[in-house]
């Protein structure tokens, strides 16, 4: 199974579908997309993750070409898009308002489209009975946009710009409108859409959540750059930077100096207490100062001291956010650093070993924590 | 107690200054004309009790009416009021819409001066800029003026006194009531499905005729008929502006009260011009209550 692994942007001979060269688009003085390099292959579902303001929108903006690069170069399938006008484009775009025409019908919405490209009438009509099909919209085909659900006009929009099979589909925060329940439906019935349909998608969201659901790999993004882009268990157990481990998910960070020892590091954080071990191939010199990330669900929590890990210390809990299946213990270091460390809650509330104030034993593997140089 | 107070209230409103002015006219074109005053007969007298209401009805009648038919004027100037409505109607949305269109797409903070550079004629007298256009289209008037000065014509044009100065003066009174409606719908469209439409395979020019227009529609049909309806009984324009031959049922209307003093026909024009605009306000108003529908 393993060598059938989706995983083109580790095959030095696959061809990209997208790519960006030293991309950079400005509005006035304010750059809102710097100097981006990178590639998007065919059948990805590719996630832009950042907060608002970050540039993903831009980003979208641009393949739509509804935006040109200030410089750079983008091409799709090996051709340079920036003289191709958006209404040439071989790319649709799911617009975060939906923006469904409110005077025509599901069905006419979504054969807009196939009727530009001068389709052939029964061809349309066989197209838009597709869509409606994958969408299950059927029964509602003959309504207007303001005569459908929020959750139905998102699948209609869907539809709309499915219909055209693009090569690439560009979804903007598509889920954005939708409430929880409905929104996790959604998210899968989109991984199954694309799946059938193997269009190449590319989602914005803020939410990292959806990202990590639906995406095959998630870019994290800030102030116009993407910091890390990566498959999303990559992103989380290897963040490449401080940002990206504390835009994903919950983590303690521990900042200190290094010393190398043995196929790794130790990290001196605080005087008096003994130095925490990771492993790790940075190079850095020692002294240097580092940063050390640990996801909660990676700390054991214990009353008496481990007799085998290397990585173990004492502290007292602070506060415990109960999470229902799970709760995260804040534990306080004699020198006053919070560390995050979360257990299933296997027993009932009242028989939990640990409450406040207790004085405890967090501990984690060599391999656990995550050495970050910035 | 309060909420039919708050319906009373409109309809006493429409029954004085409405239903009871009309009731008044409706009366006097059943009349006959006399030499009295006023100027027609019979006159309800109460004094002469039961009688004198029975007598009163009996001299009613429908020949005034009748009369319209008979004297082929009167429905050239129906036809001919209805054209020139029409016709200015075409003339305003054709001008009024890419004005509009212009001020809707203009930066945000000049849109505020172009709404007001619409409706700063208003300030000044209706009458006052109608005389104005005189003084502009007349044989001696600036436009001639102008357009022998930089050669193009070697004698004056003569538009004053002919349908055209009609349609100058109908086009730019009304142009306000045309571009506004359209305007604030257009304002409001959401940019993002020009861009969908776009994204979609459609040309700007495209975009512009299956998304904007439909998108407007409201605000044409309101702005049409916010044109048209007035226009139809428009007497000081063609008055002022318009020749001998130019037929508006308004200058009819306005003849037989003050030049002939014939006020059952005049009243039996009134009633008929009325009866005419009655489905273009009904047109109208639905047209409103749907838009309503649509925003809400
Ligand atoms: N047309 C524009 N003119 C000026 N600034 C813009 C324009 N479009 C976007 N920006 C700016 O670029 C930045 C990135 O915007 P955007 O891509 O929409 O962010 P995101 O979608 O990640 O929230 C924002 O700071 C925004 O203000
Ligand atoms: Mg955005």
């Amino acid at each position: 199974m393993s060598d059938l692994k989706f995983e083109p942007w580790n095959d030095p001979k696959a061809v990209p579908l997208i790519s960006f060269r030293n991309v950079t688009k400005r509005f006035g003085d304010f750059i809102a997309i710097d100097n981006q390099t990178f590639d998007i292959f065919e059948h990805e579902f590719f996630a832009l993750l950042g907060p608002s303001g970050c540039g993903k929108t831009t980003m979208m903006r641009m393949l739509a070409g509804f935006e040109t690069p200030t410089e750079g170069k983008i091409s799709l399938a090996g051709q340079d898009i920036a003289p191709i006008p958006p209404n040439k484009r071989a790319v649709n775009m799911m617009f975060q308002s939906y923006a469904l025409f409110p005077h025509l019908t599901v069905w006419n919405n979504i054969a807009f489209g196939l009727k530009r490209e001068g389709m052939a009438p029964d061809a349309i009509d066989a197209r838009v009975a597709e869509m409606l099909k994958l969408t299950r919209m059927e029964k509602f085909a003959s309504r207007k946009p303001h005569q459908i659900s929020g959750g139905q006009k998102q699948r209609v929009a869907l539809a709309r710009s499915l219909a055209k099979a693009p090569k690439l589909l560009l979804l903007d925060e598509p889920l954005g409108a939708l409430d929880a329940k409905l929104r996790q439906e959604t998210q899968f019935e989109l991984v199954d859409i694309q799946e059938k349909t193997g269009t190449t998608f590319i989602i914005v969201t803020h939410d990292q959540e959806e990202a990590m659901t639906v995406a095959t790999r998630v870019a994290v993004m800030d102030h116009g750059q993407i910091i890390q882009a990566d498959t999303p268990d990559r992103i989380y157990e290897m963040p490449n930077s401080v940002y990206v481990a504390d835009f994903i998910g919950d983590v303690t960070i521990i900042k200190g100096r290094v010393s190398p020892s043995d196929d790794g590091y130790e990290i001196h954080h605080a005087e008096g207490l003994p130095p925490l071990f990771a492993k790790s191939n940075l190079s850095l010199k020692n002294g240097t100062g580092a940063y050390l990330a640990i996801r909660p669900e990676k700390i054991s929590i214990a009353a008496e001291q481990p007799s085998s890990a290397r990585n173990a210390i004492k502290g007292a809990i602070q506060d415990i956010a109960y999470l229902g299946n799970l709760s995260t213990y804040h534990v306080e270091l004699p020198n006053g650093t919070i560390v995050k460390a979360q257990a299933t809650n296997n027993r009932r509330l009242a028989n939990r070993p640990f409450t406040w104030e207790d004085e405890v034993w967090l501990s984690w593997t060599d391999t656990a924590a995550v050495l970050l140089d910035h | 107690m309060r909420r039919a107070l708050l319906i009373i209230v409109p309809y006493c409103w429409l029954l004085a200054l409405f239903l009871i002015p009309f009731a008044i006219v409706f009366k006097i074109s059943l009349s006959d004309i006399a030499i009295a005053i006023p100027p027609y007969t019979p006159t309800l007298d109460f004094d002469a009790g039961w009688q004198g209401l029975k007598n009163f009805a009996k001299a009613l009648d429908f020949e005034n009416f009748l009369f319209l038919t008979t004297d082929a004027l009167y429905w050239k100037a129906y036809l001919s009021s209805l054209r020139i409505a029409l016709i200015s109607t075409l003339l305003t949305l054709l001008i009024g819409y890419p004005i509009a269109y212009g001020m809707a797409n203009a930066p945000d903070h000049w849109r505020p001066t172009l709404i007001m550079l619409v409706i700063l004629p208003f300030w000044t007298s209706f009458l006052i800029r109608v005389y104005s256009w005189m003084g502009i289209l007349s044989t001696e008037g600036y436009l001639n003026q102008f357009l022998i000065g930089i050669g193009i014509i070697s004698d004056p044009l003569a538009i004053l006194n002919t349908n055209t100065a009609v349609y100058i003066g109908i086009v730019y009174t009304y142009l306000p009531f045309m571009i506004l409606p359209i305007y604030s719908i257009l304002e409001r469209l959401d940019g993002s499905l020009l861009e969908a439409a776009e994204d979609l395979g459609c040309s700007r020019i495209s975009a512009f005729w299956l998304i904007t227009v439909p998108l407007s529609r409201n605000g044409i049909i309101a702005g049409c008929f916010l044109v048209f309806i007035p226009v139809i009984g428009e007497f000081v324009i063609p008055s002022l502006l318009g020749g001998s031959n130019t037929l508006m049922i308004g200058k009819v209307l306005w003849e037989e009260f003050f030049n002939n003093r014939d006020w059952p026909v005049a009243s039996a024009v009134a009633v008929i011009l009325l009866l005419i605009l009655i489905v273009p306000i009904i047109l109208f108003q639905r047209n409103e209550q749907r838009q309503r529908e649509a925003e809400s």
